[in-house]
C-alpha cells in the first residue's frame, strides 16, 4: 500500500510539474495513520503572513477516492493542501468535508471547487455561511489584507449531515456525525473506521485555548458523548494529534471552570463586563492565546448562563 | 411616526453598505470616510451637537471581544440641582450596517441615570451617545471600539435556541452598592431610593440574510423594535431598537421607585408579536 502510494506520488509529481500546474508549494503534512494526512496549523491568529493556516486540516485516501477535511484559512492554503494531495495520489477528490464554518476551516474551499467534488457539512452550515460569510470576508480582508482574501468564496455544502452518515472512499468508510450546538452551531466530526482516527474539528482544542462560538452547556454535554467514541487518536481543530479520549481533559477542565465562574457571577448579580475581566482567570497560564479569546468566551458564556 | 422613519433609516443604511461593499475597499479606517456628519443629518435632522462631556458618558470595552455581544453603558452626568432633565438618549454605532442602535426615552418621574445593554459591532467604529435634554438641545459624547478578531461574528450564535426563547421575558432587581449587599437585599422596601433592575427578552434579533444564489436562503430582518417598561402606570424607560442590539435584548438600568408594587414590560418585534409580562416588585428577588 505504502509502496503503491509512493509510486503514484512520483507519477503525480512528474505529471503536475510538466503541466506547470502546481505553482502552489506543498503544504507540509504528516501521515498520522495509514492513508490519513494532517497539516498541523500554527497556534496563532490568522494573518496575512501565515496565510490563515492556523487550523488543522487534512485528507484521507481510500481505494477509489479522497476526502478532504477542512480547507484552510485562504485559497492559497487550500491550493497548497491540494498540492500535497496530488503529490501523493491522483485519485479523485470526491468529498470536501467541513467540520464547521469558521474562516480558518472554510476559506480554502475554492481550491477544491469543481466537477465531481461534493461539499459536505452540518445541516446548519448553509445558514451559518449565509449569515456570516459576507461579514467574514470583510473582516478578514481588513485583518489579513486584500491579497490573502483573493478568490475566497463561501461554498455551501450540498450534502448535509443531520445525524450520522457514512461516506465510502473505496474499502474505507468514514462516519460523519452532526452535533448539537457546542463550539459552534454547525459542528461535524469525521471518524475513520479503519484506523479509529477521529477528526474532531473545533470540538477539541489542545494547547490553543478553546473558542466558544456556540453553547458552553452544549459543548460540555457533547464532550461527554464524544469521549465515548471508540477512537484511538484525535486530530483536534487546533493543537497536536493526540490520544483519545485523554485529549479531552484540559478542555473539559477549562469549560467547566468557565461555566462555574460565570454561574457565580450571574448569581450575585455582577454585570457581564465583570465576567469578561475575571471568569476563568486561573486558567491563564495553561493556554496559548488566552488573552485573545478568554474574555470573549466569558462574555458568550455569561449571555447563555444568565438564561438558566 | 418614529417607527416608520426608523425602518427607512435601516434600509437606507443597509443599502449604502451593500453598495459600498461592492467596491474594492482599501484598508478601512473610520477616519478615511467618517460617516458621522451624514448620520447627524439622517438621524438628528442636522440639529446642532453640543459637547456632552458634562451631560452623558458612554462606556464600552476598547476592543469588542465578542462581536455579537459588546457591552455598553450610558450614564447621565447632570449634577443634582440642574434644572434640566434627560429626555432621551440615542446610541449610534457609526460603522454598523444599521448605525442607529437604539433610542432610549427616559420616564419623566423615574430618574433613570444609567442604562447598560449589549450591541453588535461590525467594524472599527466610533460609537456616539446623544442626549436630548429638556432645554431642547442635543449633547453628544463618543467612544471608539476596535472590532473583534478571529471567528467572532455579529450574528446570532445558535439560531435554533434563540428561536426557542422567543418572547420569554425576565425581570430581575439588584441591590445597589451601599444599599445592602447582593443576595441579602430584601430589606430594601419599595419606597427606598435608587434601584437597579434588568429586563431580558428572548429574541433571535436576526439581522436578516440576503438571498444566497446557491442555498436560496433568504431571511428577513427580525428583531425587537420597541420595548416599554413601567412601574405601575408610570413609564420608566422605553427603547426603540434596531438590529445592532444583541440577540436576547438585555437592558440593565437604574431608576427611582415611585412606590409602585408592579413592574410591567411590553415588547414588540418587527413581525408584530407583542410580548407582555408583569411582576410584583416585592417578588422580584432582589
Ligand atoms: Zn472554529
Amino acid at each position: 500500500m505504502a509502496h503503491g502510494v509512493s509510486v503514484l506520488a512520483l507519477l503525480v509529481v512528474f505529471a503536475t510539474s510538466t503541466l506547470a500546474q502546481a505553482k502552489a508549494q506543498e503544504l507540509p503534512v504528516s501521515e498520522v495513520a495509514p492513508g490519513i494526512f494532517v497539516h498541523q496549523g500554527q497556534t496563532a491568529l490568522m494573518t496575512g503572513e501565515n496565510e490563515g493556516a492556523t487550523a488543522n486540516i487534512g485528507f484521507i485516501i481510500g481505494e477509489s477516492a479522497v476526502a478532504v477535511i477542512d480547507t484552510g484559512g485562504s485559497v492559497r492554503e487550500g491550493q497548497r493542501l491540494l498540492a500535497a494531495i496530488r503529490a501523493r495520489t491522483d485519485k479523485p477528490i470526491r468529498y470536501v468535508i467541513y467540520t464547521h464554518g469558521h474562516p480558518d476551516h472554510v476559506f480554502g474551499g475554492a481550491a477544491f471547487a469543481g466537477d465531481g467534488t461534493e461539499f459536505v457539512g452540518h445541516r446548519n452550515l448553509p445558514r451559518a455561511l449565509a449569515a456570516r460569510g459576507p461579514f467574514y470576508l470583510d473582516a478578514f480582508r481588513r485583518i489579513m489584507g486584500a491579497q490573502s482574501l483573493d478568490g475566497v468564496r463561501m461554498i455551501p455544502p450540498t450534502l448535509l449531515v443531520d445525524g450520522t452518515i457514512k461516506l465510502d472512499l473505496g474499502s474505507r468508510t468514514l462516519t460523519l456525525k452532526s452535533w448539537p450546538a457546542a463550539h459552534s452551531d454547525n459542528d461535524v466530526t469525521v471518524f475513520d473506521e479503519q484506523t479509529k482516527t477521529l477528526f474532531a474539528g473545533d470540538l477539541v482544542f489542545l494547547g490553543h485555548i478553546p473558542v466558544l462560538d456556540g453553547s458552553i452547556r452544549g459543548w460540555l454535554a457533547v464532550i461527554d458523548e464524544l469521549g465515548a467514541l471508540p477512537a484511538q487518536r484525535v486530530i483536534p481543530g487546533h493543537g497536536p494529534v493526540s490520544e483519545w479520549p485523554g485529549a479531552l481533559a484540559d478542555q473539559r477542565r477549562y469549560l467547566e471552570t468557565l461555566a462555574a465562574d460565570v454561574r457565580k457571577l450571574v448569581a450575585r448579580g455582577a454585570p457581564i463586563t465583570v465576567a469578561a475581566d475575571t471568569a476563568a482567570a486561573g486558567e491563564r497560564p495553561r493556554w496559548q492565546l488566552f488573552d485573545d479569546y478568554n474574555a470573549r468566551n466569558a462574555t458568550s458564556a455569561f449571555s447563555e448562563i444568565e438564561w438558566e | 411616526m418614529p417607527g416608520r422613519r426608523f425602518h427607512l433609516l435601516c434600509i437606507a443604511s443597509l443599502l449604502s453598505v451593500m453598495l459600498a461593499g461592492a467596491r474594492v475597499a482599501p484598508a478601512a479606517t473610520p477616519e478615511a470616510n467618517d460617516p458621522w456628519p451624514g448620520l447627524v443629518q439622517d438621524i438628528f435632522n442636522n440639529r446642532p451637537m453640543n459637547d456632552g462631556a458634562d451631560v452623558i458618558a458612554i462606556e464600552m470595552p476598547y476592543r469588542a471581544e465578542d462581536a455579537a455581544i459588546v457591552p455598553v453603558t450610558l450614564r447621565t452626568k447632570l449634577p443634582p440641582g440642574d434644572s434640566r432633565r434627560v429626555l432621551r438618549i440615542t446610541l449610534v454605532i457609526d460603522q454598523n450596517p444599521a448605525p442607529m442602535a437604539a433610542k432610549f426615552e427616559l420616564g419623566p418621574d423615574a430618574n433613570v441615570t444609567e442604562i447598560s445593554t449589549r450591541v453588535r459591532v461590525n467594524n472599527y467604529t466610533d460609537v456616539h451617545a446623544v442626549a436630548e435634554l429638556s432645554d431642547g438641545k442635543l449633547y453628544m459624547t463618543k467612544t471608539y471600539v476596535k472590532a473583534s478578531g478571529g471567528c467572532s461574528a455579529p450574528a446570532t450564535k445558535v439560531a435554533d435556541e434563540a428561536k426557542n426563547r422567543l418572547g420569554q421575558m425576565r425581570y430581575r432587581q439588584f441591590a445597589r452598592a451601599g444599599e445592602g449587599r447582593a443576595g441579602q437585599g430584601s430589606g430594601q422596601g419599595p419606597a427606598s431610593g435608587t434601584r437597579e433592575a434588568q429586563i431580558m427578552i428572548g429574541h433571535p434579533s436576526h439581522s436578516g440574510l440576503q438571498m444566497d444564489q446557491v442555498t436560496q436562503l433568504y431571511i428577513p430582518a427580525f428583531f425587537v423594535d420597541q420595548l416599554r417598561l413601567w412601574q405601575d402606570d408610570s413609564l420608566v424607560l422605553a427603547m426603540e431598537g434596531g438590529i445592532s442590539i444583541s440577540e436576547d435584548p438585555n437592558i440593565r438600568f437604574t431608576y427611582v421607585s415611585n412606590g409602585a408594587t408592579r413592574f410591567r414590560a411590553e415588547a414588540r418585534d418587527t413581525e408584530g408579536h407583542v410580548f407582555q409580562k408583569e411582576w410584583k416588585v416585592d417578588d422580584s428577588g432582589i
